[in-house]
């Protein structure tokens, strides 16, 4: 009995051991983002060096990212939340009603139209890169009005997406459809004040992944707006200062940027966890 | 198997001809025993409702007819005219002036728009016919016909998916179904820098780009486009599988009994989640870099002496976007796999250790069958989604290291869909572009198919539900 006991305590200790060092390698290059974000360009030195803690600490690359004489930074950011905030309520709207449709009527030409879907989810989605921007271009979407086509371009597709949300509505039983119809409900009706409330966990997941994506956007974000300053999101912007201005030692100033960035996100996500386990790990079994 | 399959697809086909030969016998019959009104309606859409009092369905046919009409004589027919040449007449320079010619891109582009359109009209042709004859019929029994009231509260009942649907399905057509069948056209084009339209028009070349990707001698692409495309599948089968059992590993460490806070860990490893990719991926491509964090203090410690070429090496590359991929993809797994692993009966593992089993054997043979069998659909999702995982690669490589070995500009850690995407954006070669994203697409529909139909959960499942 007690040399179980014992093996059991070593057991534990290994484990805690391995999740030290799991939680230390993950938290590493976090640690080092901010501490690196304090290291001033001005008095000290704003590119790669081979230490981790800054010689004095300052928050010059903060008053930098403030400034906007020197950055558009702040314009970044508001672009980025535009774009975040306007895709997530359409994506949310529009996945809402596709999923319903698919899930609760029957109607010709529905299996064909998700097989079709499959089909188009199949094609790499950079492909098409030249002709949306031609398209967005025909409507006057690009560079200075990049922002719109931004949105309208993400919110277009997204009815292809539908798949966790349908996945949830089919487990929504369908007796209580057929309830509500027999007391002479409308389809619209029970979608609305019956359906919608039922599904708060999965409106928040569908909502606060869409609102994630656009953070992310660098790729269709810095072809569309190609040159103009001023309609970057941050994505776009602060690669740049890795990528190109990266000699100029505007290292410190992406770290920096990257801490804005990602503190309200992740405190979104970490508010709204739940819903998010919620979502993959039921969207994970389904398929 | 085999023969079955077949056997199925020809059923398939017959049914198709069937519907479309009864289709026609519809449309015949609908002629012969049609009043004037019905007889009409086949050349002024939706004439036949209007005249019974169908005004909305009238009108919407009509709309439609009107609509395509306006479009092909106003703008359509002058690019679809021009679609088998894609233009013959360059825009040039006389003196100071600008000639315009023709612009192959546009031309393309409304002609396949025009192509859907007159399939549109068709189809709404059909359908403007039908609707003729239900009404006759209705008529003929004695019925009356629906109010126009009805109809459009069916909109928002019986036919309330025809409300939610039209919206997305418009948005699909326009911003995905119509741009996909355009490159796949550019891919059988002289489309790229040489030939950039309206200067230097483009025309069709049949198969020479396909050709081309497949041919290993001079400028051929073929040697590259093996290495890339092998590369592209060892590191979807690394990066799915590597997660998968180290997400599942770790989910299983934080679920033992005995570990304390739970939530701690769990919140720790899902950071990598939360935090915007471009700012995780980038300081950690920073960081392995050859000046970057690890190396200054390897080479401080004593440990190396010179730098260690994280990205420049193509092997090291390769192995390292997979190890920091690592980092990045657990926390996924170990949400999915932390809820799944607590849906197992507790009482399967006591009673194997009654039988005397130990952890490994209880793994091997309680939780692993079951978690496969429940995360098979996701698995190759993931596998699917690794095949086109744009973000790890090129915000940690780019592709690179490059190689003059490679043909167009290609690196070592290059995936197919970063070289379209190198091809698109660097080098405005879109005919070869076209012609990887449609094998990127025969790569991720084959493996699919394939792998789909050997799930167990896709066999038996029914059993499952």
């Amino acid at each position: 009995m007690k040399s179980y006991k014992t093996k059991r305590a070593i057991g534990n200790a290994v484990g805690y051991i391995i999740l030290i060092l799991i939680s230390i390698i993950w938290l590493f290059p976090f640690v080092g983002l901010v501490l690196q974000s304090f290291r001033s360009y001005a008095t000290e030195y704003g590119g790669m060096v081979d230490y981790l803690v800054p010689k004095h600490f300052s928050l010059d690359n903060y008053k930098f990212l403030f400034d906007s004489s020197q950055t558009n930074y702040l314009l970044w950011y508001k672009n980025t939340i535009i774009i975040a905030v306007f895709v997530s309520l359409f994506q949310t709207i529009i996945q809402l009603c596709v999923s319903y449709a698919l899930s609760r009527m029957r109607f010709a030409g529905r299996t064909f139209l998700m097989r079709f879907w499959l089909v188009l989810g199949m094609f790499p989605g950079f492909l098409t890169m030249i002709c949306l921007y031609f398209l967005l271009k025909q409507f006057g979407l690009t560079q200075a009005g990049a922002i719109p086509g931004l949105i309208l371009v993400s919110v277009a597709s997204c009815g292809m997406g539908y798949y966790v949300c349908k996945g949830y509505f089919d487990t929504i039983p369908k007796a209580l459809d057929e309830a509500a119809m027999i007391d002479g409900a409308t389809r619209s009706r029970i979608f609305f004040t019956m359906i919608i409330p039922m599904s708060k966990p999965i409106i928040i997941y569908t909502a606060l992944v869409a609102f994630m994506a656009p953070w992310c956007d660098y790729v269709f974000a810095s072809y569309v707006a190609f040159g103009h300053d001023t309609s970057y999101n941050v994505a776009v912007g602060m690669t740049r200062w890795v990528w190109t201005n990266d000699y100029q030692g505007y290292f410190t100033r992406f770290c920096a940027g990257g801490v804005l960035v990602a503190i309200p996100v992740t405190l979104l996500f970490m508010f709204l966890q739940k819903y998010y386990v919620e979502g993959v790990t039921g969207g994970a079994v389904k398929g | 198997m085999a023969n079955g399959a077949e056997k199925k697809k020809k059923s398939a086909a017959s049914l198709f001809f069937e519907a479309l030969g009864k289709g026609f016998k519809e449309v015949g019959v609908t002629f012969i025993e049609g009043d004037i009104k019905t007889k009409l309606s086949f050349l002024i859409f939706g004439l036949g409702p209007i005249l019974r009092g169908q005004i909305l369905i009238g009108i919407a046919l009509l709309c439609s007819e009107v609509l395509f009409f306006y479009y092909m004589a106003g703008f359509g027919w002058q690019y679809l005219s021009k679609f088998s040449t894609l233009g013959t007449v360059a825009t040039k320079k006389v003196g100071r002036k600008t000639v315009y010619g023709d612009n192959s891109f546009l031309i393309l582009l409304f002609g396949v728009l025009c192509i859907f359109a007159i399939i549109a009209f068709i189809a709404i042709w059909y359908i403007n016919v039908r609707e003729n004859r239900k009404e006759e019929l209705l008529l003929k029994q004695g019925k009356k016909l629906p109010s126009n009231k009805d109809v459009f509260l069916s909109l928002f009942d019986k036919n309330f998916h025809k409300t939610l649907l039209s919206l997305p399905v418009i948005g699909i057509f326009v911003f995905t179904v119509l741009p996909i069948v355009f490159m796949i056209l550019v891919a059988f084009t002289n489309y790229d820098k040489n030939h950039q339209s309206p200067s230097n028009l483009f025309t069709w070349v049949g198969l020479e780009n396909f050709k081309n990707l497949v041919s290993f001698s001079g400028a051929g692409i073929g040697g590259t486009f093996l290495q890339v495309l092998l590369w592209t599948l060892v590191w979807a089968l690394f990066a799915t599988f590597t997660n998968y059992f180290l997400g599942l590993a770790v989910a299983m460490l934080i679920n033992k009994k005995g570990i304390k806070f739970k939530k701690l860990w769990r919140t720790i490893l899902v950071l990598t989640i939360a935090v915007p990719q471009f700012v995780s991926l980038l300081y950690v491509m920073k960081m392995f870099a050859n000046d970057g964090l690890i190396n200054g203090y390897l080479i401080k410690w004593g440990i190396i002496k010179n730098y260690i070429p994280f990205w420049t090496d193509p092997m090291l590359a390769r192995i390292t976007i997979i190890i920091v991929n690592i980092w990045i993809g657990i926390p996924y797994m170990m949400l999915i796999a932390t809820g799944l692993l607590m849906n197992i009966p507790e009482d399967l593992y006591e009673s194997a250790r009654i039988d005397g089993a130990n952890p490994w054997q209880m793994f091997r043979s309680i939780t692993l069958p079951y978690m496969l069998f429940v995360t098979g659909p996701f698995l190759l999702t993931q596998f699917t989604g690794n095949l086109n995982n744009f973000n790890v690669i090129y915000l940690l490589t780019q592709g690179k290291p490059q190689s003059v070995n490679l043909a167009e500009k290609a690196g070592y850690s290059d995936l197919l869909i970063t070289w379209l995407y190198k091809m698109t954006v660097n080098d405005t070669n879109y005919r070869m572009a076209a012609v990887i994203g449609i094998m990127v697409f025969v790569v991720t529909a084959v493996i699919s198919l394939v792998v789909y139909n050997m799930l167990p959960s896709v066999k038996d499942e029914e059993g499952f539900q």
